[in-house]
């Protein structure tokens, strides 16, 4: 009897003992989880995008498409190049503007504009897109993406800071119309 | 020798691994299965242990910082002692074990090896072969080149598209808001530490299998698997007629190895290492990314898949293939194992080798791209302008510098995009040109915006002039009659 007992014993006390590994493992995991998406959720709160000066508004004549570049608003030190990005901007007429995305609207790669036939074309699968940024053939189903622009000082502003995809709802809301701030 | 003994007794009293090493090398093995057709697993090993070992090495030099990386991988090419050649061996070292564990799959698959009971042995295996592209493309990543950046750049934007949680997918994979250090980091720690470390996991589960259900008997036409006498036949093939696996059937393992190593070794002098491309410096957009080479079926077809079905193509298709793969040993666990008696499991393969092998081609030679330079680059042949009008010349200049050049090729050369317009004017006529060319369609965009009328009018009468010299081009017949002959513009 007492042998059982001492048994019946034991085995509640490595039952306690698997409970309370199973208690701090859950302790554990939650600052574990939160770490891995710190990602999705710390820097979400206060959103990726800012406003960002991308130059003069000397810089982009009238009617023309030009290449500009700006520097991500959240990099680290040992983000080297890649924290510079390139992103297309059109001057439709004095004070509009259309800036595109470098990101091809099908799979990301960098689209080149080609002022002779006003098109961009992208080197992977072969999207093209007219000179307002819509569809023109190729496997993208969107228009290219667009940021939005404000000009403040005699500069171009634009909202920027993620990497534009095609299932991104900021991007799909920017996209089609040129929204002036 | 005597010492060597005493010494190796010493450890084998404390270790005990001397009897189950000795049992495991002289365990019977059916005698066909000493077979030149039964390398390949070995031989899928020995490359992952040569990974192993380079990927240490480069390890010694490599930074992976988004900054230098692709400064170190620079020094290790041309700073270091034979650090190319190291890097080399990783490169092809990763192009033979994701070719061999294909190989050793379809040997797996047309041998029936992944019937009864071997199950589990062919679903560990199916892991092993995604832990394996795994690697590929997790290495693909560390070569932190153009082709890297833009290739991370696809696979977010596939990612994206994952519905509800695809932008959180999206910065998951990145580690932030774009392709940056932490992007590199993440990658730096998959293809090191969690991946290789299930690699290892999953070997290991596969190999005692092996070791525990025996290898594969040859599959002999007739011989049908049935879950109640399988076990019992196998034990009679492997104990009555059986041969010790050491040393009657693992010399021709050995031998097949050392050929695979020194395969790998030729091919890393004779090539040299794997790039790294452009710098990545995501504002120098004059690249053209493309993936490794096992990966370039799949760049093939994304470009050839209809805009609507590519999403959930892309999401559901892999899904299911990777179910398919899981689900073949319950669907068909018993029953021939003959590759003689299975002639769909045959066409299968080799209509999956037919596909890939077809798609990679394509996707070398990229006919879907525009050729981004051809309108400055490639001129119009001498015999489509000699001789030709004043405005018919003007038009050959507008398909030049309107980068028509770029998708349509004359005389092979130019892009691929469009078709070739050698022999345009024979299938369509002026008004189906100037309609094509103006308003665009069948994957064309619309030059009506971008062309005056006059240089409409110069392009098409260039395009007119496109056809074999015995030949007529199209005519409008309905045209003719209704405006009268001499209407119509004699040509």
């Amino acid at each position: 009897m007492s042998a059982e007992n001492g048994i019946s014993r034991r085995t509640a006390l490595m039952k306690l003992g698997v409970f309370l590994n199973g208690v701090i493992g859950v302790f554990l995991a939650v600052p574990i989880v939160r770490y891995l998406l710190s990602p999705v959720t710390r820097e979400r709160k206060v959103g990726y995008d800012s406003w960002l000066s991308l130059g003069g508004l000397e810089q982009f004549p009238t009617g023309q498409t030009r290449l500009a570049t700006y520097r991500n608003p959240l990099v680290n030190d040992w983000d080297g190049e890649t924290g510079s990005i390139a992103c297309w901007v059109r001057r439709v007429d004095n004070q509009t503007f259309q800036v595109f995305a470098i990101n091809c609207a099908h799979l990301g790669c960098p689209v080149r504009w080609f002022p002779q036939s006003n098109l961009f074309m992208c080197p992977c699968h072969g999207g093209a897109y007219y000179q307002d940024g819509s569809r023109a053939s190729g496997p993208p189903e969107r228009g290219l993406f667009q940021y939005r622009y404000k000009i403040e000082n005699g500069k171009l502003l634009i909202k920027a800071g993620e990497m534009p995809t095609p299932g991104q709802p900021v991007a799909n809301r920017a996209g089609g119309k040129p929204t002036c701030a | 020798m005597r010492l060597i003994q005493k010494v190796g007794e010493w450890f084998d009293l404390r270790l005990q691994l001397g009897t189950p090493i000795r049992e495991t090398a002289k365990h019977p093995v059916p005698r066909d299965t000493a077979s030149w057709f039964y390398v390949f697993g070995s031989a899928a090993l020995t490359c992952f242990i040569l990974q192993l070992v380079t990927g240490i090495l480069l390890a010694l030099i490599y930074v992976p910082s988004a900054g230098e990386a692709w400064n170190s991988l620079q020094t290790l090419n041309h700073g270091v002692a034979l650090g190319w050649f190291i890097r080399a061996l990783h490169g092809w070292g990763s192009n033979f074990m994701v070719a061999i564990v294909l190989i050793h799959m379809v040997q797996v698959f047309l041998f029936g090896a992944y019937k009864f009971p071997r199950e589990l042995t062919w679903i560990v295996g199916v892991l092993l072969l995604l832990v394996t592209l795994g690697m590929a493309f997790t290495g693909q990543v560390l070569r932190f080149d153009q082709d890297a950046y833009w290739g991370l750049g696809i696979g977010a934007s596939i990612a994206s598209r994952v519905p509800v949680i695809g932008p959180w997918a999206v910065n998951l994979m990145l580690g932030g808001p774009i392709i940056a250090g932490a992007t590199l980091s993440r990658f730096f720690a998959l293809h090191v530490f969690v991946i290789p470390g299930l690699l290892i996991t999953f070997v290991g589960v596969h190999l005692l299998m092996v070791l525990k259900l025996g290898i594969n008997e040859w599959p002999m036409p007739g011989r049908v698997v049935r879950r109640a006498t399988y076990m019992q036949e196998y034990h009679q093939l492997t104990h009555d007629e059986g041969i010790p696996f050491v040393p009657e059937a693992v010399w021709k393992d050995i031998f097949f190895s050392c050929f695979i190593l020194l395969a790998i070794a030729v091919c890393a002098i004779h090539f040299g290492p794997f790039g790294p491309g452009g710098q990545p410096d995501p504002t120098i957009i004059q690249t053209a990314p493309r993936p490794d080479f096992f990966f370039l079926w799949l760049y093939a077809l994304l470009s050839f898949l209809p805009p609507a079905a590519e999403t959930p193509i892309l999401l559901i298709g892999p899904a299911i293939g990777i179910l398919v793969l899981l689900a073949l040993p319950f669907v068909a666990g018993e029953g021939e194992k003959s590759w003689k008696r299975r002639p769909i499991a045959v066409l299968i393969i080799f209509l999956v080798a037919v596909a890939l092998g077809t798609l990679t081609h394509l996707a070398e030679h990229t006919p879907w791209s525009p050729v981004m330079n051809a309108w400055s680059s490639e001129p119009i042949p001498p015999q489509y302008v000699h001789g030709r009008t004043a405005l018919e010349r003007e038009g050959a200049l507008v398909f030049q510098a309107k980068q028509c050049h770029n998708c349509h090729s004359l005389n092979d050369k130019g892009g691929q995009r469009g078709p070739a317009l050698d022999a345009v004017a024979l299938r369509l006529t002026q008004d189906q040109l100037i309609r094509q060319v103006i308003q665009g369609g069948g994957n064309m965009p619309a030059y009506g915006k971008n062309l005056s009328p006059a240089e409409t009018t110069a392009l098409v009468a260039f395009l007119e002039t496109l056809h074999p010299a015995n030949q007529k081009p199209a005519r409008n017949v309905s045209q003719a009659v209704t405006l009268g002959e001499s209407e119509v513009s004699p040509r």
